[in-house]
């Protein structure tokens, strides 16, 4: 679906968009390629010149604090110019209309655009209309895609489990509202591994999601029993308010990863969370803070990622290679 | 007024159960004669069209024609236009105008703009109740005594039911068809696509079946009760239609049509996020497509219409969700309906059933035929004249289609409109 609109015809990433329609070369070159990128970090002067002379904006119409700091770090270790608009509260408030933002932008010589919006498919919406020249990076659309979060993810998991064939993967929580989950279930069928599991009541599951080939649990112990990954997902405030769940308390005892439900898991079993973690609903601190818990890493790895994306989108338009 | 001789082509009339190769004659704006001219009949112009098909004039159910309140979309000068050359004669404005059609004075606004324009005839349905608010009713008896073909809230939600009771019963108290739109707006809320497989894939918001097919039972309860006359619009699944045979079976004065788009498209053609593909009710899946055209087949749907919905571009220039929903339809109605012919679906007469004598039944109206004596709308089109639909050669001021770059065999070539030619493909001639 989205593959002529984020691949070129040699292959190339013009956009990252969506990890669903990527090949799963695809997907280990950005890991292969956020590898070479994770000793940047290292140095003692945390640039590498790819990117002088270009503009990336990161253009959030939704509030994000992760994710716009990590993107502002990956674009400046790259030696991007970087320019951080926070639309939520500027243009489209004035009435201006999303390709009215894209068309000012484009017209101070943007070179790159990230995007984030409360609307599954803003940022096709964008790419499909952006100039040639420009290219786009989704940072999250609506309930749709998130996939430098699932890069992220795969990449921390790679780290930690070397191959992805063998593993189990549970995936906990507000799977309807999450376009964390969607791109990590694309990325880790893509991937090969042996099985992804959603776990949630019905109310956060969107009907025919086996179609996303997942195997589906409403009981944690059930589905986490020798999983290798298992995945929490955040809980947004307003899906507490009694409509889709009666009750935070309800749902942490029933869906909270704890010590306990953790012991059917694999002995290795590593303990992941997007974040931001809303402690005692999601997790107990014990899991989020305990050996098994990865968390951390996976913001570490968040800059890689983003660097991999974004200098390999910048080629496809430069022509440049990466390396 | 021109004496017609509509000479050599193949005469369908689907009221009439006429379909032969014959000659139609036309005076004082009246179809006066099908076979022989009458005695001392010398007609003031011959139109000779062998090889195409003659057909009463087309009826679409629901055209927005933007007029009053939305001219920045389109006119009815330009809406009356491209029905014109798509062959639809009668068409009916739903009442989601600015103001809303809900008192006498706009419905005599439309009709005397429709009338001035002249290029089809024009009849608003008035709104059931005051402002499509959902609270109170309007003056309905007056609404029809103005001209309204029937009454209906579009999908503007009436969340009492009891206030929804009272409307059909007073509609029925004036003879009023209540036109439905069945949508239980808790469940479809923010809905943008079908629930189902695309929506899980795109995490937008989908509507379920259920808010359709509650509000069809729920709806046919009241009209048993009410025994008011119904026309259920747009039905787009399975399930509904199966709700609404049954009812018909019962005996239920129930009629219902769907919509062109529904019956070629499907969730899967929205699935790269397509703001053309955004519709209300939503595109559903493959098995509620066929089933759809099952219904059409068998007159359980004795309507299709083209639910035309014109748009500025900016209005589909946005992310999906926050795009306006709807179709420029006028001008592919016809090439859709004709195409179930081409796909097996029905066979000709019925295709233009539904178009000519379906509509005309449900609006208790005396055209959609080509009787003697009728008013001498007439559609004329070639079954063999390839056509490309393009945005830029569209007359609607509505370029929101879908089906931009689709090839179509038959194409509109004349349509007379009480005698009057007022389209004509190739110039006046």
């Amino acid at each position: 679906m989205s593959t002529g609109l984020q691949v070129d015809s040699a292959g190339r990433l013009r956009h990252f968009l969506d990890v669903a329609g990527l090949k799963r070369q695809q997907l280990v070159e950005i890991m292969d390629t956020a590898e070479s990128f994770s000793e940047v970090a290292d140095r003692s002067i945390k640039k590498v010149p790819l990117l002088r002379g270009k503009t990336v904006v990161n253009l959030f119409f939704e509030a994000s604090t992760r994710t716009r700091t990590t993107f502002e770090l990956a674009a400046k270790r790259l030696s991007a110019d970087i320019l951080n608009l926070d639309v939520s509260t500027s243009a489209t408030t004035k009435g201006e209309s999303l390709l009215d933002t894209l068309r000012n932008l484009e017209a101070m010589h943007a070179d790159m655009f990230v995007v984030r919006h409360a609307e599954s498919g803003a940022a096709h919406f964008v790419a499909r209309h952006a100039a040639p020249h420009v290219g786009v990076i989704n940072a999250g659309d609506g309930c749709h895609a998130h996939p430098t979060q699932a890069m992220l993810d795969m990449f921390t998991i790679r780290r930690v489990k070397g191959e992805f064939t063998p593993l189990t993967v549970a995936i906990v929580g507000d799977i309807l509202h999450s376009r964390v989950a969607r791109s990590q279930i694309h990325a880790l069928n893509t991937l090969g591994v042996r099985a992804v599991r959603v776990i949630a009541p019905q109310t956060l599951l969107p009907p025919q999601i086996e179609q996303l080939g997942v195997e589906v649990h409403h009981d944690i112990h059930e589905g986490v029993r020798d999983a290798d990954v298992i995945i929490t997902l955040r809980l947004q405030r307003e899906r507490m308010d009694g409509r889709l769940l009666p009750s935070k308390h309800e749902y942490f005892q029933l869906y909270g990863l704890t010590e306990t439900n953790l012991a059917t898991a694999k002995a290795d079993a590593i303990v992941m969370h997007p974040g931001p973690i809303n402690r005692g609903v999601e997790l107990d601190s014990g899991t989020a803070d305990g050996p098994r818990s990865v968390i951390l890493q996976q913001v570490t790895h968040g800059i890689a990622i983003r660097m991999a994306v974004i200098s390999m989108v910048m080629a496809a338009h430069t022509g440049e290679t990466t390396e | 007024m021109t004496r017609w001789q509509i000479s050599g082509g193949r005469v369908i009339d689907p009221a009439q159960g006429i379909d032969s190769v014959t000659d139609l004659f036309v005076a004082e704006g009246r179809i006066i004669a099908l076979g022989t001219a009458p005695d001392g009949f010398a007609p003031d112009r011959v139109l000779d069209v062998p090889g195409q098909v003659v057909c009463p004039g087309l009826i679409d159910l629901s055209a927005s024609l933007r007029e009053p309140g939305q001219e920045h979309k389109a006119s009815i000068a330009s809406e009356a236009a491209a029905a014109a050359a798509s062959g639809i004669t009668t068409l009916c404005c739903p009442p989601d105008t600015d103001p809303v059609i809900d008192t006498p004075a706009v419905v005599d606004l439309v009709s005397h703009r429709a009338s001035a324009v002249g290029l089809t005839r024009v009849h608003p349905l008035g709104a059931l109740t005051q402002g499509l608010g959902g609270e109170r009713l309007t003056e309905m008896a007056a609404l029809k005594a103005a001209g309204c073909a029937g009454v209906t809230n579009l999908l503007h939600p009436i969340r009492d039911t009891q206030l929804l009771r009272h409307a059909m019963a007073y509609a029925a108290t004036f003879d009023l068809t209540v036109f439905l739109h069945p949508d239980e707006p808790w469940l479809r809320a923010t809905g943008c696509i079908h629930e189902g497989e695309v929506s899980a894939r795109l995490g937008l918001t989908g509507i379920p079946e259920v808010a359709e097919t509650i509000a069809v039972a729920r709806d046919l309860a009241l009209i048993e009760h009410t025994r008011v006359r119904a026309h259920f619009c747009r039905l787009s699944t399975a399930a509904a239609v199966r709700l609404v045979a049954a009812a018909q079976a019962a005996g239920l004065p129930v009629t219902a049509d769907t919509c062109a788009h529904q019956l070629h498209l499907t969730e899967l053609d929205a699935s790269d996020f397509d703001s053309l593909c955004h519709v209300l009710p939503p595109l559903r899946t493959q098995r509620d497509r066929d089933a759809l055209r099952s219904a059409v087949a068998d007159g359980v749907l004795g309507v299709i219409c083209s639910d035309h919905q014109p748009h500025e571009a900016e209005a589909k220039l946005a992310p999906l969700p926050e795009t306006e929903p709807g179709i420029s339809a006028l001008e592919t109605l016809l090439p859709l309906t004709l195409r179930l012919v081409d796909d097996g679906v029905l066979d000709l007469p019925s295709a233009l059933a539904r178009l000519t004598a379906g509509p005309a039944a449900v609006l208790g109206s005396a055209a959609g035929t080509l009787a003697p004596g009728q008013l001498a709308d007439i559609c004329i089109f070639d079954p063999d004249r390839p056509w490309q639909v393009d945005t830029a050669t569209l007359r609607s001021r509505g370029r929101n289609t879908p089906f931009a770059g689709w090839e179509f065999a038959q194409r509109v070539t004349h349509t007379l409109l009480g005698g009057q030619l007022v389209f004509a493909l190739d110039g006046p001639g």
